[in-house]
Formats: C-alpha cells, sequence, structure tokens
C-alpha cells in the first residue's frame, strides 16, 4: 500500500472529509474543511468523490514525500508555494509523488488553507463514521505531525494537471449573508452598521471560529439566548458587540444571538482571509443564498475542463529538474 | 388530511433560516417542559416519516434545526412538508430514566463557587443547597459530545453568562449560566461563558461509546447533597 511520510507539519495540520455527520444532537461537532469548495476541487483533481479525506494545510505549511509506491496528490486552495523537489509546482492541480520525491508547501503572501488529496483517499479507522478531525473536542484522527505514515488506499494514476489559480477577491471582500434567527435581537442601527461598515478579520481566528474586529453592535434584547442549534457560518455576537463567524469545529449549540449566516458560497473565501482583511457584508435571501450554493456546485462539477494536462515527461518543469549534463570541466583537464 | 394540528403547525411556531441549508422550527424561547415537549414530538415525527433532502435535526430546549441538502429540497417546500405533517405515535407510556450525578462542591472542585455566591448575594450554603437539592431534566446536548443542558435550575441562581467568553472548564463540570444548568464532558478550550460551580467524577460520553450511550433528551437527573471530598469515579450509561 502506498504511504505518504511527513516530514514536517505545521501545528493543526489535519486530516478532514467532508463532515462527521449524524451526532450533531449528542454534541458532536460536525468538522471538515475550513474552505470546503477548494477541499472539494483537490479531490475532484485527485479523481477523488468531492468529500474525501484530505489533508488540510494552514499556513505552518507541510513536508512529505512518498514511500512505497508512488502518490498522486490532487491540490488547491491558497496560492501558497508548492514544490516538488526543486521544482515549483502550479498553484494547484494533480501531481505525481514518486518514492523519494519530496513534496513541500509553504505558505505565501495569501490565503490560509491548501488541500493536498491523495488519490484513492486516506487509508484510517473512521471515528463516528468520519474521518474529520476535531481539534476541540479530540474526536477523529490526531493531527499530522512530523514522522506520522499515512497509509492511501490504491488507486489508479490520474492525469498529472495543472490548473490555473481561482481568481482572487479584491480586497475589502464582501460576504454575503442570510439574516437571522435571531436578527430581532438586534437594533435597526446596528444591523445598518453591520451591513454598512467595514470589519476586519482579528487574529483571533481558529478553526472554530473567526473573531472579527470593528463598530461594535447593539443587542436589543440581552446577549443571552437559551441555547440554540448552530449551523455553519452563523454569525454569533456575544456581550461585547464584536461579531464572531463559526466555522467548521464549531460547537452544535450555543446561547448568543446569531445575527445571520455567510453563505456556503462565501463561508471559503472567509475561511482564506489571513488577520488584518477586511471586510463587509451584504445581506441576500435564502433563495439567492441557494442559487449561488447551485453556482459553486456546477463550477465545481466542470473543475476537470479548466485543468490542463501537464505536458508528458518532456515539460519545463520536468526538462528543468532532469541534469541533461554530466558535469563542466575545463578542456585542459582533458588528459591527452 | 385530518383537522388536527401536526407537531410542526397549530400556534407558536416559527421557521427561521439559519442559512441556506438549516431550518429552525423554534416552539419558544424559554426553558419549559411544555415546549421542550413540541420540540420531541416534531423530532418523532421527522423520525417517522423522514422528507427527502433532510440531513439530520438537532433538538434543543425550545426548536428544532433541521440541517437539510438545499440541492434536493427548497427552503419553502421543506416549511411546507414540515407544516403538513403528521403527528408520530404519542409516547406518553415511555418511563423517563433517572440519574444521580455526584457532585463534589469542595473549593477545589468548585473555583468560582465563592464568586457566584457573592454576586447572587448568597451564601456559598445557600448556593449548594439550592444546586444540590434540584430535580433537573436533560434537554439536549450539545457545545461538545456529551454535553448536557438542565432544566430545573433554582431560580435564585439566574446568573448571566460572562460577556466574552473566556478559557478552560475541566472535564466533568457542572456549570450554571444565564438559567441553565449544565454538565461538561471536555476540557474546552474556548470554553462559553460559564462559571464553573461545583464539578461531578463522571465519566460521560467517549467516542467510541455504543449509541445506546447517549439516548434521547427526556430523562430526568438530580444531584445529592454532597460530601465535600470528591467522590468516586462513576460513568454513566
Amino acid at each position: 500500500m502506498p504511504r505518504l511520510r511527513i516530514l514536517r507539519a505545521g501545528p493543526g495540520t489535519t486530516i478532514q472529509d467532508a463532515g462527521r455527520r449524524g451526532w450533531l444532537r449528542f454534541g458532536v461537532t460536525e468538522g471538515g474543511p475550513m474552505d470546503w469548495i477548494a477541499h472539494a476541487r483537490a479531490n475532484i483533481l485527485a479523481g477523488n468523490a468531492p468529500g474525501t479525506a484530505a489533508i488540510e494545510v494552514g499556513i505552518g505549511g507541510i513536508e512529505l514525500q512518498a514511500d512505497e509506491g508512488a502518490v498522486s496528490l490532487g491540490y488547491a486552495g491558497a496560492p501558497f508555494a508548492v514544490t516538488r523537489g526543486a521544482v515549483a509546482l502550479a498553484a494547484s492541480g494533480c501531481v505525481r509523488v514518486e518514492p523519494g520525491d519530496r513534496l513541500t508547501v509553504k505558505a505565501a503572501a495569501e490565503g490560509s488553507w491548501l488541500y493536498l488529496s491523495p488519490s484513492g483517499g486516506v487509508a484510517a479507522n473512521p471515528v463516528l463514521g468520519s474521518l474529520a478531525t476535531s481539534l476541540r473536542t479530540g474526536v477523529g484522527p490526531a493531527p499530522l505531525a512530523s514522522g506520522d505514515v499515512l497509509a492511501v488506499d490504491p488507486a489508479g494514476e490520474p492525469t498529472e494537471l495543472v490548473c490555473a489559480a481561482e481568481p482572487q477577491d479584491n480586497a475589502p471582500i464582501t460576504l454575503r449573508v442570510v439574516p437571522g434567527p435571531q436578527d430581532d435581537y438586534f437594533s435597526q442601527t446596528a444591523l445598518a452598521r453591520f451591513f454598512g461598515e467595514a470589519y476586519r478579520v482579528s487574529t483571533r481566528c481558529d478553526r472554530m471560529g473567526y473573531r472579527l474586529e470593528g463598530p461594535p453592535l447593539q443587542h436589543a434584547k440581552g446577549f443571552n439566548i437559551v441555547s440554540d442549534a448552530i449551523a455553519l457560518g452563523a454569525i454569533q455576537v456575544p456581550g461585547d458587540g464584536l461579531p464572531i463567524v463559526l466555522m467548521a469545529d464549531r460547537q452544535p449549540t450555543g446561547g448568543y444571538p446569531k445575527l445571520g449566516h455567510v453563505i456556503r458560497a462565501d463561508i471559503g473565501r472567509l475561511a482564506q482571509c489571513r488577520p488584518g482583511a477586511e471586510l463587509r457584508f451584504a445581506p441576500v435571501s435564502v433563495e439567492a443564498a441557494r442559487t449561488e450554493l447551485l453556482a459553486a456546485l456546477e463550477r465545481l462539477r466542470t473543475t476537470l475542463d479548466r485543468a490542463q494536462r501537464r505536458s508528458g515527461d518532456l515539460s519545463s518543469e520536468r526538462l528543468l529538474s532532469i541534469n541533461l549534463i554530466g558535469g563542466v570541466y575545463a578542456p585542459s583537464d582533458r588528459a591527452g | 388530511m385530518t383537522g388536527n394540528p401536526g407537531p410542526a403547525s397549530g400556534s407558536g411556531v416559527r421557521f427561521l433560516n439559519a442559512g441556506e441549508t438549516a431550518l429552525v422550527v423554534e416552539f419558544g424561547t424559554t426553558i419549559d417542559p411544555a415546549i421542550h415537549a413540541r420540540v420531541l414530538e416534531l423530532d418523532r415525527a421527522l423520525a417517522a416519516a423522514p422528507i427527502e433532502g433532510l440531513v439530520e435535526a438537532v433538538p434543543t430546549y425550545r426548536s428544532l434545526m433541521i440541517h437539510y441538502d438545499p440541492t434536493r429540497i427548497e427552503p419553502q417546500a421543506l416549511v411546507e412538508r414540515l407544516q403538513a405533517l403528521p403527528a408520530a405515535a404519542s409516547d406518553a407510556g415511555a418511563k423517563a430514566r433517572r440519574w444521580l450525578v455526584p457532585a463534589c462542591y469542595a473549593p477545589e472542585c468548585a473555583p468560582d463557587l465563592g464568586a457566584v455566591a457573592e454576586r447572587l448575594g448568597l451564601s456559598q450554603e445557600r448556593v449548594v443547597a439550592l444546586h444540590s437539592g434540584a430535580t433537573y431534566r436533560i434537554y439536549m446536548y450539545g457545545f461538545a459530545p456529551g454535553f448536557a443542558y438542565l432544566g430545573g435550575l433554582s431560580e435564585a441562581l439566574a446568573i448571566s453568562r460572562r460577556a466574552t467568553p473566556r478559557p478552560r472548564a475541566e472535564a466533568s463540570s457542572l456549570l450554571i449560566a444565564g438559567g441553565q444548568a449544565l454538565i461538561t464532558t471536555v476540557p474546552m478550550p474556548t470554553c462559553s461563558a460559564v462559571r464553573p460551580s461545583g464539578s461531578s467524577r463522571l465519566t460521560a460520553i467517549r467516542s467510541s461509546s455504543p449509541p445506546s450511550a447517549m439516548r434521547c433528551v427526556s430523562s430526568r437527573s438530580t444531584r445529592p447533597a454532597s460530601p465535600p471530598s470528591p467522590p468516586g469515579r462513576r460513568r454513566v450509561r
């Protein structure tokens, strides 16, 4: 069975599949990828079904190599620096890692999460039906660390592919929000402020939630609610009036009023924001949010249409990586 | 269709969007056994007659969150299907289970007991008596695996959550916040704004527990008056 040996991994490098479903009512976090669209894209490039378990790489990066057989990896997400050996690769695509080849991912200027999807998927034992890692509650596989070996389910050999980088957002980005269910807990002034002013991603961001800085929002009915269930993208506003957007590792229930939800089509864009990024919010109807989600899914379905085959063994990358000459010496060194 | 209102029709039901992939069916905004009964009734009705596109339902004190796949059902269609849903068979005969939760209120187990007592203008002994003397109802789980939300907390112990969340309640803590009592199961790095006021040596849920260990809400539990020394470990089945 092919294996990936982790040589180095930033803290919080985890395995994520589409998420742990069926246990929310017992308080078990869904988990899953921070940027579900990039996760799906990496899987599709690898020839996997979209929700297959993949490696979520943060700004700490990762370095790995293939043991005992080649592994093909689809990858997508943040425009991090990805290299195979000494050769820089495209921002996204599918790359074959031969035994001994080293694949390195390092954070670059933009983005926060990149997904490496082994073709065939990670071979590991599911916990409560999923391979998603919940750091907060310790459910699922442990975070990846140096020395770890990941078994990969053998698969066919997908074609090596090169993808253009997805178009980057221009700052400030606008995130669309479906208002509610506790929008009635906020004054009209507060709602106008939330949808009119700029906010910034703070440094206090993790897989559970992204805290925002900016104009505080006034509660109309206090900041406690009787605990209620929570969905992805919930914008929770505790007593200090500063919004927190709840992300993949959010708790299934909570007691702060929720002003609205960032729509699924936009939650990955928020996840990719670095601290300091400027944000604005725009209210949309639930129907419009659904339309955007369907459009995002359609775009995912056509991922391979926008990928190009990496051109055989004689690509520029491949040529640069092959040592075509044995060495350089002065003619006078050649013995007569 | 009969004339009887189904579990998601009738008075006082609100359908609220939680984004485009979840719908909240809200029966009220307070902790009230009658409201909770309606939540459980709808939960049972959905389990008996699942709606196409429904992914998962989460019961809370006063609402049922329905996670759905918007590629399989549109939000408005989901509301209409819910409003037309017939009631499931009644479970009036089912007996509630009663659990005894050993609790330690000694200073090393209850770091916030003094602050809570002072804030409420009560003696620490009174706080302990009120907390340990009540019979609680398990309303729901959430926040962390097996983390139980209880109703039946004495009104004299109603204290707000902290204004901002702060770190870490230890595993097996008994917490009070915003009129609710709670049992934690794992140490939580970004713990919600609650004030630990006691701790129990229960080991509740492990991820390898069989489903029967996390049986449905609606059991009752009660706390005995506790000795100051930490009791032994006891697993909740």
